[in-house]
């Protein structure tokens, strides 16, 4: 944590997100503000701390394994920007080599 | 009207339930133009249920507003987000099949910030939410629309979340009550996750006792979410009127310091010394890892969401981009176009604390942390039954106010995202109003602060601090 820079391009791509120029711009500045600010855990002594995942963690809770009604084949489609067959549609993603 | 209240008329016939639902809609005609609290609002499917409604029960025909990101079947479900705009959730969150177990009646879907992400509910790409104490103040945020109207008395009483403050921050804004109860005494299930280790659903209200109701209605395991508690849901009702005479209410001295208000400071020392006119024994003490906490916070909630949002793809509903080159493009496009600016710096941010080579250096050093200010409210707890604090570290600011500056707004949650990452309940209850920025009078909160499952005591002292 010795720096705060953020390469704003690389990062949306691992993100899955397309930024425009202007955001990028934007964002750059903002987000290396915000890692400033956080850069001040660093001088904090952690040695031996565990770390908390969550507060009042409840571990290996299961329910019983008992067959249950799911969502229809309808319900699950209802909100599919594209679908045939009773099946979610997707563009095309395997091409000719 | 609170829902104490409404159940009285209601149980003495004065008043019937689809009466209630028609006189709210006309105060929604009247004022929610300007207000804004209310994405959409479906009478005919709440008076559809009203004709069925069992008075017998705890909530009777009581109609309560739902924040944008819980699930009632058959209604929309946007998170204030673009990408979800013309989603129609499939089922009911397990809050609201409890509420309905509890007679009430879903009505309305409330803005808020956008997939909850802000303090202001500006951040909302589907409409603006104005402060109904001043209209050219934000009402606060993330559940904004939720605090906007129950204090605009367009809704009896409404759902939020809170993941850092989202249900505290608006209440104390808008000058209502709001409750983060303890991570894991409600159910998630049915909720759009931001960031799953620190989101809680809770009840906004116009009094204590209609907030204990609620959470007597909503409290409790449930097999969906494996988070959530099996611990045995105690009567909220039964003593909270049993005041604070002899407990201990601690007042943590950084939660005090600098860049307070003054008009804040002023009233939440009144309530302060309200309370211990009443017996409670106030006592200084210190949470040493305050100031770590926005710092904490924000690698940890960005870091969940940049995971939790990654569901959101344009495949299976939601948003999807027109005319993909391929796969890749089809999701960067359908993203880049459903998501708007915070939501987008959070993701990036979130993944970028995640990402090979800065993992250990931010988000396991962050969580270490947490661990320090978990530990600071359970030396705390060992001293004192609760602590009080203001909730935020000034009144309403005007809308617009720091669209450019996004860490200037972050810290200005220091005050209730300790709770969360802590897992306690908090509270904030109106304690008061002052002049602020060239406004109008604007309301301030009391913050309580308990330790976990709590909530009966915090219940407890919150009500004597009404009273």
């Amino acid at each position: 944590m010795s720096h705060s820079h953020i390469d704003v391009r690389y990062v949306a791509n691992l993100a899955r997100l397309e930024l425009t120029d202007e955001e990028v711009a934007t964002f750059q500045p903002q987000l290396e503000a915000i890692l400033s600010h956080v850069e001040a855990l660093s001088k904090l002594d952690v040695s031996g701390i565990e770390p908390t995942a969550h507060a009042g963690a409840v571990f290996g809770k299961m329910r019983d394994d008992t067959p249950h009604e799911s969502l229809s084949q309808a319900a699950m489609l209802q909100n599919a920007p594209d679908q045939a067959q009773g099946q979610i549609r997707v563009p095309k993603v395997v091409t000719d080599a | 009207m609170t829902i104490t209240r409404l159940r009285r008329q209601l149980l003495a016939g004065e008043t019937t339930p689809a009466a209630t639902l028609g006189k709210l809609a006309g105060e929604i005609s009247a004022r929610d133009g300007q207000t804004g609290a209310y994405l959409s609002h479906d009478l005919e499917a709440a008076l559809a249920e009203a004709a069925n409604a069992d008075l017998s029960l705890p909530l009777g025909g009581i109609p309560i507003a739902i924040k944008d990101n819980i699930n009632v079947l058959g209604q929309p479900c946007t998170c204030g987000s673009k990408f979800l705009e013309n989603f129609i959730s499939p089922y009911d969150a397990t809050v609201i099949r409890k509420l309905r177990a509890a007679g009430a009646i879903p009505f309305g879907r409330m803005n808020q910030d956008e997939f909850a992400m802000g303090s202001s509910t500006e951040n909302s790409a589907l409409q603006t939410t104005r402060n109904p104490h001043d209209h050219s103040r934000v009402p606060g945020g993330s559940s904004g629309g939720s605090a906007a109207a129950v204090a605009d008395l367009t809704a009896i009483a409404a759902l939020g979340s809170d993941t850092g403050g989202s249900i505290r921050q608006p209440a104390s804004h808008c000058g209502v009550v709001g409750l983060k109860p303890s991570y894991g005494r409600v159910s998630r299930y049915g909720l759009v996750a931001f960031a799953s280790s620190l989101d809680q659903i809770g009840p906004l209200t116009q009094s204590v006792e209609d907030a204990a109701l609620i959470l007597q209605a909503i409290a409790g395991g449930d097999p969906l979410d494996s988070t959530c508690l099996d611990a045995p849901v105690p009567d909220y009702l039964s003593g909270l009127n049993d005041g604070v005479k002899g407990l201990k209410l601690g007042i943590p001295k950084e939660y005090f310091g600098e860049g307070i208000d003054p008009g804040v400071r002023k009233n939440v020392e009144a309530a302060i010394q309200k309370l211990a006119a009443q017996g409670a024994e106030i006592v200084k003490i210190s949470l040493p890892h305050t100031e770590h906490a926005v710092a904490t916070y924000y690698v940890i909630a960005p870091a969940e969401a940049s995971s939790n949002l990654s569901r959101f793809d344009g495949i299976r509903y939601g948003h999807r981009a027109a005319n993909p080159a391929d796969i890749l493009d089809l999701y960067k496009k359908s993203r880049e176009e459903g998501f708007g600016p915070e939501v987008k710096r959070r993701i990036i941010l979130g993944t970028y604390v995640l990402s090979s080579g800065y993992y250990d250096a931010y988000y396991s050093r962050a969580q270490k942390v947490r661990t320090l200010i978990r530990r600071d409210f359970e030396t705390a707890f060992q001293q004192v039954d609760a602590i009080l604090s203001p909730v935020a570290p000034s009144p309403a600011r005007k809308i617009g106010g720091f669209s450019d500056d996004p860490l200037h707004e972050y810290l200005s949650d220091i005050f209730t995202i300790a709770a969360n990452l802590a897992g306690i309940p908090g509270i904030s209850i109106p304690c008061g109003s002052t002049d602020f920025d060239g406004g109008k009078s604007l309301p301030v909160g009391l913050q309580i602060l308990a330790p976990h499952l709590g909530e009966a005591k915090l219940l407890q002292i919150a009500k004597a601090a009404e009273a």
